[in-house]
């Protein structure tokens, strides 16, 4: 585990670049330029010029709080490549309780020609006298500054909470005036909504058109992954910590029926799978080929578990392509018998109702025939499609939100939202699919239409039931790599809204997110057989949808090798996984537990995820009091336990000595 | 309560039950209130039930009464009742007004007018602000209770069916009814520094549920295991609460019977869930109490009032269940209750915004006996183990100090050339440093605390679960687990809670005397 070596990035394109843009820069000052650059009173003039005038606005204000990373001094013009700075805070993750300071993106290395872009959408980067409203907390006013990437608001006075916001983290916006007095309501994709008071009527709709325009950059290489440098030391870097190779060899060692293979090494047989996919040994890859003509997207069955206890597997695919005539391909069936032993029969999960995949053949997608698989029984469940998904969404957090109606309409609208339902269909099929593996000791091919949402719901859950690792910090981040980005979930598309966008856009879904929820259920009923604990979900909840580090962007592993997202951004679990982080995400009350868990799904023992959907909504004192309690009893025993055992010792080895001594 | 004072006095105006023969005998009414008021006001309301004290806020003199309602009918007034509410005002020298709630729907009370009831008039009463809190009365709430039952027995009910029933059972708005009216008077009391009389009908349900519920709410002390049989005995038991015909301990009136105290105890846990340190017991023991008011297996919870119970002489011939409860304390302790926690003292306070999700369907109440629809693993019962196990530990960590220090004075005496010699032989694995002086354990204590996510009892799953006597007793397993965290210094990621790292931890032990043993043949 050493240090990452510094990469060329945007940094060094800075570095370079810097005199350009200062010319650039300086003969074109900006629309609405109240000589900003002179009150920089920290960081002296250099880097006002050499910084996007945005930034200058944002170093400027952060000079005299003194704890932002944006008065650091500036570095020579042949700067060494940026290298991680030990000693400096870290950033927090972009949303939540984000108030404080995310200490070097005040001074984001831009790009010359972004500046310009970004510039261009800034039309007011300052406004002062804004007021921030948020519930459960005091109404603050201060200086709200726009930068590329953040809307920032400062009191400008020590020890007073801050806003940091990421522009993706916001999901809409609504403007209201009053007389002079403009007000924007920020809706972010975390559901959190917040209130921004602003003086000016011509300040309000710059500020809220460039909040717009910045919200909903068109191309990803414009987001903040691409900016940001990371001001903590990488012990470990995250790209790096889950390869394909190192999880196959966990089941090499117990099986020989597999193999790694590379048929997708240039993204052409699938696109949205990874170079490196797991099959069945017999299975050569030019079979591979022809059966992924047979699956949708080219998504043919590949390995997902594999079961040590008793040999049994996972895999998961796309629909098979039958269409209306019932096409049949003799690789794809050899491909799924080669998975069972003999005389074995296995499980064909099908996450969509019977009447769902029998109206799909006329698309030409379609199910799996009894006659042509003969060793397998098709199972349907019924895990509704993304786009009504979102619908649940939508209504879930509109509930949560509206604090008028009275207790039966509150139940009837959770009920209205369906979500609970959702969350109970999708557990429902992981037991079943669990179920199948460890208690009738048979394997499963799972698949829905695409084999990209709900599939992948049900092969991630059925893993963190039957996988005691997949309920450690790091067997849960090696699960999302493998069964959600590897596997092509398309998070950009699904992620790229949240519950408050208004245009009808087809592709978001929070697909991810009832896949948290769900593992927060299980949790909720083990709270003793998990490594992570709620944080730990809520922070991979807000990273999915905004996010600082490069993980969760694109919709599959080509699109992130197009996007060369390890050399230039950075990784979310190179942050994590470090051990100042992880002690947040930690559950003091684990306890390893290498037994199968099995969830109840019934009604009684699922409940609404508050520490997601009523975050902003309610006040969590006590709940962190109790928390903070409950950390308490559980250290000062484990301290005890330590003296203890010194002292036991100690005492065993002056006895023997005592003894020793006494015998000669 | 700081009773009696200025303000408050011990009225044996009821000896005998004379005057109320559903209130106790003794009873805290303003000083100024003579006994001619007090039977004249107790003339002037249902069953005779006149204002008394329930509760009486020391902070700041507001207090809390509770009555039956007025027999005011549609103009009918009673000078005596006005003085006696007038005297209960005088008695708070820090406000000029009271509160009289009517925990009854207006409508309710609105027709019990025509049978010669009804609720005060606020121009006949000087100075009380007059308030509705729409309540339910017992018939509703037996039926909601029915109906929630019929949800939580139904067969594999979809998610929409359990949504629907629970919400067509109303119950949850009818705890929240309760709750709202607890918090009303709490902060009437508490913020505005006014006292308030509270009834509803005769007094002895509603008026109950409400009183407790605000009393809880002020006082840390009604939080507490002994303060909450405290509270049931006075706002339940002494005031007479019909136990007898609300739980259906006799065969009687089927229409009487209601879950009256059951809402009770579920507002209580519903506030438990919200302030988990505030109070000294857990879960369990409101499910004990609410068994027992069924079970008739002590006498607490038998007859409508003081008197049948004293006619019957239960307190002689039966046990009481705070006996019982007492004597098994440990079970009932909440593990995140600290008497110096900020949540436990004072009042507590809710949001001022009707928050209804707040109150949620009570599983661990009502799917007691469907043990798969609870959590597997229970934090409560965890945190109860470690806590067990940390005072054990504590004692023994004395214990053992005393020892060692008694083997150091009587080894210092023999030789210290000895322990010269025997350091070069120590195992690696261990500081040198760990025999030399008794204040190394607190050192290395600092030093095991920088690695927090250690599992503190690796080898044994189960031992913080299942509190293991032997792990306390034989000493082999704890110094591996010991030997074990020291090489997890080394890398972090390697602490598998296995036995495989147990084993040769186990075998340096085991080395660590062959190499003492080799030097001292040598």
């Amino acid at each position: 585990m050493k240090p990452v070596q510094p990469r060329p990035g945007p940094q060094v394109v800075v570095a370079a670049a810097g005199p350009a843009a200062e010319r650039s820069l300086h003969p074109r000052p900006g629309p609405g330029r109240t000589g900003s650059a002179r009150e920089t009173p920290g960081p002296g003039p250099a880097p006002a010029l050499v910084f996007p005038r945005p930034v200058t606005v944002t170093a400027g204000l952060a000079a005299p709080t003194g704890a932002w990373g944006g008065a650091r001094p500036p570095r020579p013009v042949p700067a060494p490549p940026a290298c991680p700075e030990p000693g400096h805070s870290p950033p927090q993750p972009c949303g939540g309780v984000t108030a404080s300071a995310l200490p070097d993106s005040a001074v984001p290395w831009l790009r010359p020609r972004e500046t310009m872009e970004f510039a261009e959408l800034i039309k007011t980067p300052r406004v002062d006298n804004v007021v921030l409203h948020r519930p459960f907390y005091p109404a603050v006013e201060g200086t709200l500054c726009l930068t590329g990437h953040h809307l920032i608001l400062s009191s400008r006075q020590d020890n007073t909470e801050e806003l940091w916001l990421l522009h993706s983290n916001i999901d809409a916006i609504d403007k209201r005036f009053v007389g002079p007095l403009g007000t924007i309501i920020i809706k972010c994709k975390d559901f959190r909504i917040i209130q921004l008071d602003i003086p000016g009527m011509e300040e309000c709709l710059n500020i809220a058109s460039s909040i717009e325009a910045l919200s909903t950059l068109d191309s990803i290489t414009l987001m903040y992954p691409f900016f940001y440098r990371p001001m903590f030391e990488v012990v470990e870097d995250g790209w790096h910590s889950f390869l394909p190779e190192q999880e196959f060899e966990l089941y090499s060692s117990a099986t020989s029926e597999w193999r790694l293979s590379y048929v997708n090494k240039e993204f052409a047989v699938c696109p949205s799978y990874p170079p490196i996919v797991i099959v069945p040994k017999p299975i050569d890859d030019e079979a591979l080929r022809k059966v992924a003509t047979f699956r949708h997207g080219g998504r043919f069955p590949v390995l997902s578990y594999y079961h040590k206890k008793n040999g049994m597997v996972i895999m998961r695919s796309g629909q098979p392509l039958t269409g209306t005539n019932g096409r049949r391909c003799k690789e794809d069936e050899k491909l799924i018998n080669a998975t069972l032993r003999a005389g074995k029969r296995g499980y064909i999960i099908d996450t969509r109702s019977l009447n769902v995949a029998q109206q799909a053949r006329a698309k030409g997608g379609g199910f799996e025939q009894e006659a042509h698989y003969p060793q397998w029984r098709r199972l349907h469940k019924s895990i509704e499609r993304y786009p009504i998904l979102q619908e649940s969404l939508i209504k879930l957090v509109e509930a949560c939100n509206d604090q008028t109606h009275n207790m039966d309409r509150w139940l009837g609208r959770l009920e209205a939202s369906n979500w609970l339902t959702h969350i109970k269909e999708i557990l429902t099929t992981a037991c079943l699919a669990a179920q199948c593996i460890d208690r009738e000791g048979a394997s499963i091919l799972i698949h829905g239409t695409e084999g990209t949402d709900s599939t992948l719901q049900v092969t991630s859950l059925a893993q963190i039931i039957l996988e005691p690792r997949s309920r450690t910090i790091r067997g849960f981040e090696a699960l999302i790599e493998r069964e959600w980005l590897q596997a092509g979930h398309p998070f950009q598309q699904r992620c790229a809204q949240s519950a408050y966008c208004n245009s009808k856009q087809k592709w978001e879904s929070p697909v991810f997110l009832l896949f948290l929820d769900c593992v927060w259920q299980i949790l909720r009923q083990f709270p003793c057989s998990f490594e992570f604990n709620e944080n730990f979900l809520i922070m991979l909840f807000e990273h999915a949808y905004a996010s600082q580090f490069g993980t969760f962007l694109g919709n599959n592993e080509s699109e992130r090798c197009k996007l060369k997202l390890q050399q230039k951004t950075m990784s979310l679990w190179s942050w994590v996984n470090r051990p100042s982080e992880l002690s947040k995400f930690t559950n003091p009350l684990f306890e390893a537990n290498n037994l199968v868990i099995w969830p109840s799904v019934a009604p009684q023992s699922l409940q609404l995820w508050e520490g997601i959907f009523l975050r902003w909504n309610r006040s969590s004192k006590y709940l962190d009091e109790a928390y903070e309690e409950m950390v308490n009893i559980i250290e000062y025993n484990k301290e005890l336990q330590a003296k203890v055992n010194v002292l036991r010792r100690q005492l065993a080895e002056l006895e023997t000595e005592d003894g020793m001594q006494e015998s000669p | 309560m700081g009773l009696p004072n200025n303000y408050w006095q011990l009225s044996d105006v009821n000896r005998d039950y004379r005057v109320c023969d559903s209130y106790p005998t003794e009873l805290y009414v303003p000083k100024s209130a003579t006994a001619h008021i007090i039977v004249g006001s107790s003339k002037f309301r249902s069953r005779r039930r006149f204002p008394a004290l329930s509760y009486y806020y020391k902070d700041n003199h507001a207090s809390i009464c509770r009555s039956s309602q007025p027999l005011s009918g549609f103009s009918a007034r009673c000078l005596e009742d006005e003085q006696m509410l007038q005297a209960i005002r005088k008695a708070n020298p820090g406000s000029d007004f009271i509160y009289v709630v009517d925990t009854r729907p207006k409508l309710n009370a609105m027709a019990n007018r025509a049978a010669g009831k009804g609720y005060e008039n606020e121009d006949n009463y000087s100075n009380i602000k007059f308030q509705f809190i729409g309540i339910e009365n017992i018939h509703v709430m037996r039926s909601s209770l029915q109906k929630m039952l019929e949800v939580c027995e139904l067969k594999s009910p979809s998610m929409s069916d359990f949504l629907w029933g629970l919400e067509n059972s109303g119950w949850l708005r009818h705890i929240k009814a309760i709750m709202d009216a607890g918090i009303f008077i709490a902060k009437a009391v508490s913020e505005e520094g006014a006292s308030v009389l509270v009834h509803c009908s005769d007094g002895w349900d509603r008026t109950a549920q409400v009183c407790s519920v605000a009393s809880l709410l002020l006082d840390p002390h009604y939080r507490t295991l002994k303060g909450f049989m405290v509270l049931i005995e006075k706002d339940w038991i002494s005031f007479g609460h019909k136990f007898n015909h609300r739980y259906g301990n006799l065969d009687g009136d089927p229409k009487e019977i209601s879950p009256v105290i059951d809402q009770f105890i579920e507002c209580v846990w519903q506030l438990m869930e919200q302030f988990p340190c505030a109070f000294e017991f857990n879960e369990r023991f409101l499910i004990h109490i609410q068994h027992h008011i069924y079970s008739c297996q002590f006498g607490n919870f038998l007859c409508n009032s003081q008197k049948e119970r004293q006619e019957l002489k239960i307190q002689e011939r039966t046990y009481s269940l705070w006996a019982h409860l007492w004597k098994n304390r440990a079970d009932y302790m909440n593990p995140l209750f600290r008497a110096d926690h900020s949540q436990t003292r004072g009042t507590l306070r809710l949001p001022t915004t009707p928050c209804n999700f707040m109150y949620k369907f009570w599983n661990g109440m009502y799917n007691r006996f469907e043990k798969g629809l609870q959590p597997r693993q229970s934090v409560t019962d965890y945190l109860m183990a470690v806590k067990e196990e940390t005072q054990q530990l504590e004692e023994e960590l004395e214990a053992l100090e005393e020892r060692l220090e008694k083997i150091q004075k009587v080894q210092l005496n023999h030789t210290k050339v000895k322990s010269k010699q025997s350091e070069p032989s120590k195992h690696s694995g261990f500081s040198t440093s760990d025999n030399s002086t008794a204040n190394t354990p607190q050192d290395y204590s600092g030093n095991m605390k920088s690695f927090p996510s250690r599992s503190p009892s690796q080898g044994d799953e189960d031992s913080a679960l299942i509190l293991t006597q032997d792990n306390l007793k034989s000493s082999d397993p704890d110094l591996s687990a010991n030997s074990d965290q020291e090489s997890g210094v080394e890398d972090l990621s390697c602490r598998s809670p296995s036995g495989g790292e147990c084993a040769p931890s186990e075998d340096s032990a085991k080395d660590r005397d062959s190499d003492e043993a080799v030097f001292l043949t040598a």
